[in-house]
């Protein structure tokens, strides 16, 4: 049974529609993650299922049972801020207590709770510090230890590593994922970052505008991206995209004539679409080899290349103008300004409608 | 002292949260307002409301209900006047005085006062050494009460004072300054000045500080004499804040009072009685309590003063954001 | 103080000022004299005896004669030494003066009386400070009672006005809710009206809530100010709106998040705050003035002012005086000299 649903939650501030219309559910003990660019609304649904945002419409329930007009305080969840959201002038003890106080728990069993969770986050020597004493990573552990002390059914991240280095960004990701794997519990996580989403989901919610595109598995929106949006979104570096139009469809094979006039050739059986339609070819970087020019699908005029020594991107642009990156394995080099062929690995071909940006893979919704 | 509060804020918290839960989480808002709208409501709206009511009755009762409506007549009787420029032609000879005394002192005090502070704070910027006493030196007057700021010029200025010690000494003719109208009211304005420069020169300082260093070291660069510098870089980024202090001052400088009743009571004879004097003499200190001129006065004062501070808040608009 | 010493000392080895820097430090120094002289001048004299303060011209330093206590007499003589005449040289006793002619004594022997021009005679004197001009003001003039009710008053309309203030300033801060703007204007709109322009419906509101003559009146009316909400209002925008969140998945009720989290994090503001309103109430003049009208209510301010307007009292205990209603506020300015001028310039003033 999901233990969060949500149906048709909508939020608006004035004329503004935020969120609008979203239908989820969320499995206890899932990692969740939202992920959308900058200013999709993903906080915004993150705040509604808190309790910190009324929504508008719709309903969000909680194990079986609505909590639409249940106060944050009471809906059982603990939430982790993007900028920690520490009380300054409380120490790092003080602020793991201060939830526990005010839900009158006797004050054994917060110091026991306390010492518990200090112990599993190794903040123990940090408890009589003060957050201005802390390191960013330090301090994002104290966050995540005042959500974890209060045994809350759901955790909600707004964004956590946000403001933290690379590196220690890196290694948070692994202590909330392993946090994750022993309490077991359901968690929400908001991120901009598609590796983040990647790496942690169980499953990611895919938002664009207020709006869920999709919803399912990393590797299943990864290798089946139900829309152009999320095909470019997830997956780095992204997806190379060409225009065209469904040139003919013939012994199994479709091609697909390009706007600069090249051929691409792919099963048929894999898609449903028609002659005639417009439709954007996509194909991830490392889906694509070079050859010569003669047998290519199209032509890449080379920008860049740079090499990582295991591997090489090669950055450049398609007849039609738009940017293409090709992934290799190896060391390559071409010289800027020279034309390459690219060819396509067929069977990781996508394509999309041009116009509503829906795939058009048999099957796809 | 958190700490000592600790208790009462437990007590305080019972009834609050239960408001708020009755209340809904929609608007705890309004709980926390009502304290300061009960203040703001019966000492600071209602009586502009009853000045209003006080202004159009006549006698000397204190209750409203005992008050006849008397319409414009303590308007006309303060305004009629033969020449506004010689109060002795006026119906209320005080109140004119008193217009004319606090013009004059608005413009001589406001005027000095703004400059000197320009002078200090221009000086405070400079590269000096110990730049933070010097600047709480000028401070420090600002914090004395009025009747001490009095009592300290009254005690260097009287008959047989300090100063006519020192003219004394220097062979000159000493002199009575507080009998003297003009003297008396030269020395009120000087009192005015030292009390409150170091308040504007605090602000001005503040707006110096803010002009960026780079600016001028850019005009260093272009070949600029520090006199075109002051002229060109300095006065134009000061002027806004230069704005705020005349304002300001010109707003307190109407409310004069307080140093120049405890200082000279007004005198000798009217030479330096204000506005809030005539205000406070008509409506408290004088036998009949005449509280209907008082109030009209005050109207009329008030309307000088929402000028002013509409204009003061459109200068600090940046500052006072919605 | 280190500052002070380390300026004065290191200026003067230094021959390579710019002319305009002489000029800085000389406008300078006229400012240390012409604003801290009066009140050093004031704090000399209140030390002063009443027949050394009607001296003229004055000495700068407080000085009194030497006296000495005399068998078979009651007061205590003044002591003179005689420089030339008859008794040159010796040190006399004063009885009393007849015209030109001064009768005197030997101190050690007090029944020869001897006669002596005035002109001979020089008053032996010595510093003393006389500081019975401030034991007076508590044994004489109640003015411990005066110094009570400025101290109350102080203090709790501090308190009043710091508690309402805050919950104010922290509802427009931390709320949005419909009415949110009109609140504000009203606040500026009280800004706009100060206390001098309302005096007589004020005077009748707090007369009609029995509070005329009373501490509370000057109390209550005084804790309607709205420069309080408005720092208080702008330091609290800067407290990010997170950790209010973070305290409402703790549960936290919204009064809770109030004083255990907005109060705290507001100290500095408040802090400052608290120092004006200090400063304020015990400076405060002219709302006393008309709501208290009888002796035993007065404010020391109060009690100043009337002190200079009545006959009998003397200078000596006035300046007297006036030192000890100067002197908190001294010691508030030495200690929070810098708390207060930041305060005063992010307000811009009452
Ligand atoms: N209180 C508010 N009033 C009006 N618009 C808001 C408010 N809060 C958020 N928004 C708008 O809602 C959209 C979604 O915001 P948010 O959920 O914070 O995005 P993000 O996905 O970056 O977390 C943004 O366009 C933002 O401007
Ligand atoms: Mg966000």
């Amino acid at each position: 049974m999901s233990q969060l649903v949500l149906r048709d939650v909508r939020k608006s501030y004035g004329d503004l529609d935020v969120i609008k219309g979203v239908d989820l559910d969320i499995a206890k003990g899932d990692f969740c993650v939202f992920v959308g660019p900058s200013g999709c609304g993903k906080s915004t649904l993150l705040r509604m299922i808190s309790g910190l945002e009324k929504i508008t419409s719709g309903t969000i329930s909680i194990e079986g049972r609505v909590v639409n007009d249940l106060p944050a305080a009471d809906r059982g969840l603990a939430m982790v801020f993007q900028s920690y959201a520490l009380y300054p002038h409380m120490s790092v003890r003080q602020n793991l207590s201060f939830g526990l106080e005010n839900m009158r728990l006797p004050k054994a069993e917060i110091d026991a709770k306390i010492d518990q969770v200090a112990k599993m986050l190794q903040i123990e020597q940090l408890l009589d510090r003060k957050p201005k004493a802390l390191s960013g990573g330090q301090r994002q552990r104290v966050a995540i230890g005042r959500a974890v002390v209060r045994e809350p059914t759901v955790f909600l991240f707004d964004e956590p590593l946000s403001n933290l280095d690379a590196e220690l960004r890196v290694d948070m990701r692994g202590e909330i994922a392993s946090l994750h794997r022993r309490l077991g519990n359901t968690m929400i996580y908001v991120t901009h970052d598609q590796v983040e989403a990647m790496t942690m989901a169980d499953k990611i919610a895919v938002l664009r505008l207020g709006e869920v595109e999709q919803f399912g598995a990393p590797l299943e929106i990864y290798n089946n991206p139900c829309n152009i949006f999320v095909a470019g979104f997830i997956g780095s570096p992204r997806m190379n995209f060409v225009e065209g139009r469904v040139d003919s469809i013939a012994d199994g094979t479709l091609t697909v004539l390009t706007t600069t006039d090249e051929r691409i050739t792919m099963a048929a059986d894999r898609f449903d679409t028609n002659v005639g339609e417009g439709v954007t070819v996509g194909i991830r970087p490392n889906h694509m080899s070079v050859t010569d020019l003669a047998t290519a699908d199209f032509k890449v005029n080379v920008r860049d290349t740079e090499q990582l020594g295991g591997e090489s991107f090669v950055y450049g642009k398609t007849g039609q103008g738009a940017a293409i990156t090709v992934h290799l394995s190896g060391q390559t080099r071409f010289e800027p300004g020279s034309e390459i062929g690219a060819k396509l690995d067929s069977e990781h071909i996508h394509l999309f409608a041009t116009g509503t940006g829906l795939s058009l893979r048999k099957g796809a919704v | 002292m958190l700490a000592i509060l600790t208790p009462l804020m437990r007590v305080i918290e019972i009834p609050m949260t239960f408001l708020e839960k009755r209340l809904g989480m929609k608007n705890p808002a309004w709980l926390f307002l009502l304290p300061n709208l009960l203040l703001f409501g019966i000492f600071a709206l209602l009586p502009v409301a009853l000045n209003l009511a006080y202004a159009v009755t006549g006698s000397d009762a204190i209750l409203l209900a005992d008050r006849p409506y008397v319409g414009g007549d303590n308007f006309s009787a303060l305004l009629q006047c033969d020449s506004y420029l010689d109060p002795n032609s006026c119906k209320d000879d005080l109140f004119w005085r008193a217009v004319h005394n606090t013009l004059l002192f608005v413009v001589l005090q406001v005027g000095l006062m703004v400059t000197f502070s320009l002078c200090t704070a221009l000086i405070l910027n400079r590269d000096i050494r110990a730049r933070g006493f010097f600047r709480a030196v000028f401070f420090f007057p600002v914090l004395l009460s009025p009747v001490v700021v009095a009592l300290i010029w009254k005690w260097i200025l009287q008959r047989e004072g300090i100063l006519n010690a020192w003219i004394d000494g220097m062979g000159w003719q000493t002199f009575n300054w507080l009998l003297d109208r003009n003297w008396a009211f030269g020395w009120s304005v000087f009192l005015s000045i030292w009390a409150h420069m170091g308040f504007y020169t605090l602000i001005l300082l503040a707006g110096l500080q803010a002009i960026p260093r780079d600016v001028y070291e850019a005009a260093k660069m272009d070949r600029a004499t520090p006199w075109r510098a002051f002229r060109r870089i300095t006065l134009p980024l000061l002027m806004p804040t230069m704005l705020v202090v005349l304002v300001l001052a010109t707003i307190k400088g109407v409310q004069t009072f307080e140093e120049v009743y405890a200082f000279t009571g007004g005198g000798p004879g009217t030479a330096t009685t204000m506005i809030i004097q005539y205000i406070y003499e008509t409506g408290f200190a004088g036998a009949p309590r005449l509280f209907g001129p008082a109030s009209a006065a005050s109207l009329l004062l008030a309307a000088v003063l929402v000028v002013l501070t509409v204009v003061q808040l459109w200068l600090n608009r940046n500052n006072v954001d919605g | 103080m280190a500052n002070v010493i380390s300026f004065l000392t290191r200026t003067r080895g230094i021959g390579k000022l710019h002319w305009t820097d002489w000029l800085t430090y000389g406008y300078l120094f006229l400012g240390v004299l012409l604003m801290f002289l009066p009140v050093i001048w004031l704090g000399l004299s209140s030390f002063k005896t009443e027949a050394e303060l009607e001296r003229f011209p004055p000495r700068i330093i407080p000085m009194q004669q030497e006296t000495i206590i005399v068998e078979g007499y009651d007061e205590p003589l003044p002591l003179y030494e005689i420089v030339s005449g008859e008794f040159e040289g010796e040190t006399l006793a004063q009885i009393r003066r007849v015209g030109l002619v001064a009768q005197m004594i030997r101190p050690d022997n007090p029944d020869e009386r001897l006669k002596v021009d005035i002109n001979d005679r020089q008053a032996i004197e010595k510093f003393a400070l006389a500081t019975e001009n401030y034991s007076e003001l508590f044994d004489r003039f109640n003015f411990f009672k005066f110094f009570w009710n400025s101290v109350f008053i102080t203090s709790v309309a501090t308190m009043i006005m710091l508690t309402v203030n805050s919950m104010a300033a922290f509802a427009l801060s931390k709320y949005q809710f419909t009415g949110r703007m009109v609140v504000l204007g009203l606040v500026i709109g009280t800004l706009m009206i100060p206390q001098t322009v309302v005096l007589v419906p004020l005077f009748l509101i707090t007369k009609e809530l029995n509070m005329a003559d009373s501490l509370w009146g000057v109390i209550i009316p005084g804790a309607a100010t709205p420069t309080g909400v408005f720092l208080l209002r702008q330091y609290m925008l800067t407290i990010p709106d997170e950790i209010l969140d973070a305290a409402r998945m703790d549960k936290a009720s919204e009064w809770k998040i109030f004083w255990r989290i907005i109060v705290p994090l507001s100290a500095p503001a408040i802090a400052v705050l608290a120092i004006l309103a200090i400063m304020w109430r015990w400076n405060d003049f002219l709302w006393p003035l008309i709501v208290l009208s009888s002796n035993d209510n007065f404010t020391l301010q109060l009690a100043l002012n009337s002190f200079q307007g009545e006959m009998n009292t003397q200078w000596s205990n006035l300046l007297a005086m006036t030192m000890l209603v100067l002197l908190p506020i001294a010691c508030v300015f030495v200690f929070l000299q810098k708390y207060i001028a930041t305060g005063i310039a992010s307000t811009g003033g009452k």
